[in-house]
């Protein structure tokens, strides 16, 4: 029972900086680094391992002691040179230093003739396991729980996203071997969700054991939480889980072979990379490699991710571990004088206010990290509507969060919804409020209190 | 460019932390981020880019929207004018007078808004809003011509004050500003807004030095004159021509809908309220759909009155006039369009911006036609449709939790 699901609304940001499809030459990451940061929902992280240990990759490196039968594990073989912390000793950074040729722990094979449990066992602890995140909260899933179904977006509508086809080339035995396992975990079913507006890729129609459902629309379309809202919504204490396409493959590839295989091809995006393309690295690589030589402007900002949804991690950064993109752009800490009023077709808006022509502009918009105005309560009404193709008043959810009314945050929808689903009205908001961190603090009021 | 940014940055030191001036640093802020779009960057995680448009743009679209009506409306007074005091004139004295006229209360109503809302920033430490863009001129399009300016300050600083800043400043409101500024007149002090001589009498404001209006002359609105028909028994159209004829005036259906009437500054015109809704809707700004609800409330009420009008069930003759009538007299276009679609006071579910548009139509009718006191109804429709608004919400929020309920029971 395939479902076939056209949005209307939303909103495509056409940025200049798409990475053509070819693998770009690039001198490999040296060091690598595991961020908890990259794990909403961790709360005790405990280090396994100290400074100047030798790893290999699938090594285990943290653990969560609030729920310590997933391991987060080394993504190459190497020495730890550094475990970083910040104030009050927060854990920051595991930096691994990577050997020339990588070695990977020997994992047994996961054979999926035996019971839940223990397939669940092997996965939890075999460094794979964070890639399976549990909605409600898009935190890394409780391997206890069995989920009523699992999802997974097989296309990304981000700007400049990576095109998983082309991440996924050759994985093919992997991919399957994944769904093979995550089929094994749910009660319910797995659902493949791909774009409707293209003709199904060769990789994912032959895929068994999932049903495969069509999306098309603009952005965001392909966020697996708008997806799941509309095949089999998340109601208050349902779980459901949801897997990216790499963290199939990589799923795949231990119960194939038992190794924590954690290369990955990475999308180099953005209006000032000189060279643009895909390299192949390893999960939480140094952008640096990447970027140093390769950028235009003096003055540019190097992004984990997309540009919506990443996180700034500058020049000597390190890739999130859920990253698969590399996006830069030009700083924008200028000022300019009447910004507010000067008419243009190149500021890229959503709104067609006095003076904003990018409506006609058919092109591609160079945008910078200026915020174009000063945050401001809320004023306009109905324009997080159009971009939010989900059955939810977001205005009203972002209220509920703001005076921290329990009952409404549940009623309104807030099991429905993480960062990255508000990532645009975010991006739309004319009084500049930062919204996405909004809906994280009304998780972390749901979760523990 | 650089020579204003060296001026800014020149006395910057006196406002920062600890320096002399430092609880001023909000209106340094405000003025300079009007003049240069500020350089601030997006923080590390989260949306690294945004919208190109902010709160500015999208209030300096609302006070573009309202030109055309300012303009008409401006030199309508000196139409107006020269009517009542039968004395010959050209175009330029028209909008000569009707310029001198409007223009101190313009500069009233931002002087002392800004003023009024500068001090509250300051004692609240809260950044300077764009909102007041909007209401200043909002306030001086729905004043009489001839309207003290005293009063006009006073109003003005109720209005920001109770209407506004109590509740926390700009998108906190639960009144529309500007009609608060108004009704606190109308109550406060009648005599000068409302009536049959405050619309193109010069007693009020001689210093121009113009004639008396002629013998016999009356200033009533259209409004006026349909309601006082009412107590006559003549038709409203019949009385309105009568009117026409006596006192050299033309308030046919079209000169209504041009605006050639007396009324307040920017209310007289349908046509220039409906260029701003254009502009507005076209922009994005305002909801169409609180526009064509309003005008389409009004419209079915008129209907609606008129059916009972025929059958012996008719208060007054007012309401046999034509339902089209009422879109074209008094302030009711611009009232739909530019006060029902401020968002802060309006409903906010897309539901419920028809059924507060279609409310504020039907109210306006009601109020006009079967209220004995005040022939105009759009300011009491609106206020009251404001405080209803939260209301309609309400029950629109709440069907959207029952579905979200009803799905996980299924």
């Amino acid at each position: 029972m395939s479902k076939i699901v056209k949005l209307k609304k939303g909103f495509d940001l056409k940025l200049a900086g798409k990475a053509p499809l070819e693998l770009l030459q690039v001198a490999s990451a040296s060091t690598f680094a595991l961020k908890p940061s990259d794990f909403p929902g961790i709360q005790r992280p405990k280090v396994l391992v100290n400074e100047g240990d030798t790893v290999k990759a699938g090594t285990p490196l943290l653990l969560d002691k609030a729920m310590d039968q997933v391991l987060y594990a080394s993504p190459v073989s190497g020495e730890v040179v550094e475990i970083k912390r910040g104030e009050k000793r927060k854990l920051l950074e595991i930096k691994i230093l990577a050997d020339k040729k990588i070695t990977h722990e020997k994992g047994t094979p996961i054979d999926l003739s035996q019971n839940r449990e223990s397939i669940v066992a092997q996965l939890a602890a075999s460094g794979t396991w964070p890639h399976i995140i549990q909605r409600p909260y898009g935190i890394v899933a409780n391997p206890m729980n069995v989920p009523k179904a699992i999802f997974i977006s097989a296309f990304d509508t981000h700007p400049l996203a990576a095109e998983v086809n082309f991440l996924l080339q050759g994985e093919e035995r992997y991919f399957q071997a994944g769904i093979d396992a995550l089929a094994k975990l749910t009660a319910g079913k797995v659902h493949l969700n791909v774009d409707g507006s293209k003709a199904v890729s060769e990789l994912f129609s032959s895929v068994r054991h999932v049903q495969l459902n069509q999306f098309s629309g603009p952005h965001p379309a392909g966020n697996v939480g708008v997806q799941i809202h509309h095949l089999d919504p998340i109601n208050k204490g349902e779980i459901a889980w949801t897997v990216s396409p790499y963290g199939v493959v990589q799923i795949g590839k231990y119960v194939l072979e038992g190794i924590y295989d954690a290369s990955k091809m990475v999308a180099l995006t953005g209006s000032e990379l000189k060279q643009r393309g895909y390299v192949k690295t390893y999960t939480g690589a140094q952008v640096t490699p990447f970027v140093k030589e390769n950028t235009q402007a003096t003055h540019a900002r190097v992004i984990s991710g997309n540009v919506l949804t990443g996180e700034s991690v500058g020049a000597e950064g390190y890739l999130g571990f859920y990253h698969n993109q590399v996006t830069v752009i030009p700083e924008g800490d200028y000022e300019e004088f009447l910004g507010w009023l000067k008419p243009s077709a190149s500021k890229l808006s959503f709104h067609k206010a006095i003076g904003m022509f990018s409506f006609l502009n058919r092109g591609e918009f160079k945008v910078d990290t200026n915020t174009h105005g000063e945050e401001r309560p809320f004023v306009v009404s109905g324009v997080f509507e159009k971009v939010l193709p989900m059955d939810i008043l977001p205005t009203y959810l972002f209220k509920a969060i703001i005076t921290e009314d329990f009952d409404e945050m549940e009623e309104l929808g807030l099991y429905e919804v993480i960062e990255e689903d508000v990532a645009l009205c975010e991006f739309v908001d004319p009084s500049k409020n930062e919204l996405q961190q909004l809906v994280r603090q009304g998780i972390e009021l749901l979760m523990y209190s | 460019m650089k020579l204003i940014q060296k001026l800014f940055d020149g006395i910057k030191p006196n406002f920062q932390k600890g320096a002399k001036w430092e609880k001023f640093h909000t209106l340094y802020e405000g003025h300079r981020t009007i003049v240069f779009a500020p350089d601030l960057v997006t923080k590390s995680k989260g949306a690294q880019i945004k919208d190109a448009t902010d709160l500015k743009r999208v209030m300096i679209t609302v006070v573009i929207a309202m030109i055309p009506a300012l303009l008409f409306g401006s030199y309508n007074i000196g139409h107006q004018h020269f009517i009542a005091t039968g004395e010959g004139s050209t175009f330029l004295d028209k909008a000569i007078f009707g310029a001198l006229s409007v223009l101190p209360i313009l500069l009233v109503s931002y002087a002392v808004g800004l003023a009024t809302e500068f001090t509250f920033c300051v004692i609240r430490n809260h950044p300077i809003s764009e909102g007041y863009l909007v209401t200043g001129m909002l306030i001086a399009l729905v004043m009489p011509p001839y309207i003290p300016l005293w009063q006009v300050a006073l109003a003005t600083v109720f209005a920001v004050v109770i209407g506004k800043e109590v509740f926390g400043g700009t998108g906190m409101n639960i009144l529309n500003v500007a009609m608060t500024a108004r009704a606190f007149l109308y109550f406060a002090y009648p005599a000068q807004i409302s009536g049959d001589l405050v619309w193109t009498s010069s007693e009020l404001w001689s210093s121009l030095a113009d004639k008396p209006a002629v013998d016999g002359f009356s200033g009533a609105t259209a409004l006026a004159v349909a309601y006082n028909s009412s107590i006559d028994g003549t038709p409203v159209v019949e009385a309105l021509s009568k009117h026409n004829a006596a006192f050299n005036a033309d308030y046919s259906f079209m000169s209504m809908f041009m605006g050639w009437i007396p009324g307040s500054i920017g209310e007289t015109s349908t046509l220039m309220a409906l260029i701003g809704a254009v502009i507005l809707v076209a922009t994005g700004v305002a909801s169409w759909k609180i526009i064509v609800g309003g005008f389409g409330g009004a419209y079915a009420m008129g209907l609606v009155m008129n059916a009972f009008a025929g059958n012996g069930m008719d208060v007054n003759q007012f309401m046999a006039m034509p339902a089209h009538y009422h879109l074209v007299m008094g302030g009711l276009a611009f009232g739909v369009v530019f006060m029902a679609t401020d968002p802060v006071s309006a409903a906010q579910t897309e539901l419920g911006k028809w059924i507060y548009g279609i409310l504020i139509g039907v109210f306006t009718v009601i109020i006009r036609v079967t209220n004995p006191a005040y022939p105009e109804g759009i300011m009491l429709a609106v206020l009251f449709m404001n405080v209803v608004a939260p209301l309609i919400d309400h029950y629109v929020v709440k069907a959207n939790k029952k579905r979200r309920l009803q799905r996980a029971t299924v």
